[in-house]
């Protein structure tokens, strides 16, 4: 009888433990990658003829780095492994996928683990379309990947552990980091102590960082308030004003703004698939609905890592490694219970720690309705807060997919993954409604442009 | 403005690569993005199609879409997902598309 087919999308840390999962099984899976290289965002590697250390490249996390790349390694002979291919789409039992832009092909699988990860999450300020605005996990990529700043002078905003630790690569690296500029009180962090302690170890690393980029003389601000990013449309940005927790003015000149409020889980794949959604009200987003192996609502169609919900990278190891036994139980293969119940144990801990971080680090929702008229919200296609206000109160356009229609917002370039979050929360302000009634943007395919000569050679193969 | 918006920290012992933007030549390193071979002489890849000013990449993941180019022959290339390699000739205006007139 031949094998199941089952596909893993993403080569992060969920996808490559899926994946080994999977062949310790004796299954020989496929490996969907968009990138050139595994490692994902968080283990991303440096290109072929770099030289850094993973020391250099990874600090405290370096050996979780390495592992997982000598693992995938190990994994690449034994898996059917396709980088550089974008899974653009999903129809019933059948994945779409595209290799370098041009080369289409549809995939049948028995069963689907989609590891898609996340991308920032981000609230606009007034001018964060200036060219030098990027958001927190690009300045991170600059680095990790090319060993370059964005900037001369830059400065961090927004709020998330993943800001003081990128603030202090830089640092680390010999950038100039003028202030980081925390959204969240720090009275904030000591609230959520309790949650935080279910990993010590990372909240000690965190409290380190801290007082190691104060030692390097870097402005630290919490519970700041962004007024806005200043700059010219030729020039790009050229300063930061936020107001600080005491209600003075700050003022900081700069060439580059790194922004990020935490990351969003990009769950298009999750959506074309028609699986369920829930509002996850302690993050303000909707997650797909999964059982606590990652089984989704869907049958065959299975979620884990960061694109089902964000628990980081240790968190997205191990729930790789269960949903892929899942999939194995579900296939009719024996699995190892205790190493099931191991799996579920560690992800209820870091869960308790997710939300620690919500509470420590909350996304600043209430901005959106103190956000001026005149400030972007959609980046792509230049869509203001007043237009979306006014498609609320004169459109009456309070569901985010008729705002979507009525304004643009959301379908641009990015397909609302940089402004969707923000604007459903602006649209809620304006309407006085609760932020899940006004729902989420639709995933639709392709879930990132693709050539329409693409698109025809699908069409010819159905 | 020959000052780029990227600044080196590392890893600049690489062979150089030259390529040209917008008829200008200008050098890189052999394992650079498209991206960072641009801004490092260059202050912005594209300009807003809305009017808003120029734009230089956002996410530098292939999520975002911002910092799409274009070669000379009118392919358009993500710079951030994008090798540089010698010789590419690109531009940061869409080059002008004429259409086929059916009738």
């Amino acid at each position: 009888m031949a094998q199941p087919r089952v596909i893993v999308v993403g080569a992060g840390p969920a996808g490559v433990r899926c994946a080994q999962t999977l062949v310790e099984a004796g299954l020989r899976p496929i490996l969907i990658e968009e990138g050139r290289r595994d490692g994902g965002q968080i283990y991303r590697r440096q290109p072929e003829g770099f030289k850094r250390a993973y020391a250099a490249l990874y600090g405290a996390e370096a050996a979780k780095a390495e592992d997982l790349h000598r693992s995938f390694e190990a994994l690449r002979p034994k898996i059917d492994y396709r980088p550089e291919t974008l899974a653009w789409n999903v129809t019933a039992g059948t994945l779409h996928v595209v290799h370098d832009h041009t080369h289409t092909e549809t995939l049948r699988y028995d069963a689907l683990v989609a590891c898609s990860g996340a991308t920032d999450r981000l609230m606009p300020v007034e001018g964060w379309n200036l060219a030098g605005c990027y958001s927190l996990g690009a300045a991170q990529i600059a680095l990790k990947s090319q060993a370059c700043a964005i900037g001369r002078r830059v400065i961090f905003m927004g709020t998330g552990p993943l800001l003081y630790l990128v603030a202090s690569q830089y640092v680390k690296a010999g950038a100039k980091v003028l202030a980081v500029l925390d959204t969240s009180a720090f009275s904030r962090r000591l609230r959520a102590l309790p949650a935080l302690a279910a990993r010590p170890d990372v909240l000690i690393k965190g409290m380190v960082l801290t007082a190691a980029l104060r030692q390097a003389g870097v402005a630290v601000h919490t519970g700041v308030t962004p007024l806005r990013i200043k700059g010219t449309p030729e020039a790009g940005v050229q300063g930061v004003v936020v107001r600080d927790g005491k209600g003075r003015e700050l003022n900081f000149d700069c060439d580059a703004v790194s922004l990020g409020y935490h990351l969003r889980a990009e769950t298009q794949l999750a959506d074309l698939a028609q699986c369920k959604f829930r509002f996850d009200a302690e993050s303000r987003q909707w997650l797909p609905t999964i059982d606590v192996d990652g089984r989704s609502s869907v049958a065959g169609v299975y979620l884990a890592g960061d694109g089902a919900r964000i628990l980081g990278a240790d968190g997205a190891e191990a729930a790789g490694r269960l949903a892929a036994l899942a999939v194995l139980s579900d296939l009719g293969h024996p699995v190892p219970q205790d190493k099931m119940t191991a799996l579920r144990r560690t992800l209820e801990k870091m869960d308790r720690f997710r939300l620690g971080l919500i509470q420590a680090f909350p996304w600043p929702h209430e901005q959106a309705a103190t956000l001026p008229d005149a400030a972007v919200v959609c980046r792509c296609e230049t869509i203001t807060a007043g237009e979306l206000r006014r498609v609320v109160t004169e459109m009456g356009g309070c569901e985010l997919n008729r705002t979507k229609a009525f304004s643009r917002v959301g379908m641009g370039r990015c397909q609302g993954r940089y402004c969707g979050h923000a604007a459903a929360e602006v649209v809620a302000h304006a309407a006085g409604v609760p932020i899940e009634v006004v729902g989420r943007l639709r995933g639709q395919a392709p879930v990132k442009p693709l050539l329409m000569a693409a698109l025809e050679a699908t069409t010819g193969d159905a | 403005m020959n000052a780029g918006r990227f600044v080196r920290l590392a890893e600049t012992a690489r062979a150089s690569v030259q390529l040209q933007a917008n008829g200008r030549t200008i050098s890189a390193l052999e394992g650079d993005t498209l991206m960072v071979a641009l801004l490092g002489s260059l202050g912005h890849l594209r300009h807003s199609e809305f009017g808003d000013g120029v734009r230089s990449g956002f996410c530098l993941m292939g999520a975002c879409q911002d910092c799409w180019v274009w070669t000379e022959d009118g392919e358009r290339l993500r710079a951030c997902t994008t090798a540089v390699r010698e010789g590419l000739r690109i531009v940061t205006n869409p080059p002008e598309v004429s259409w086929p007139n059916p009738a």
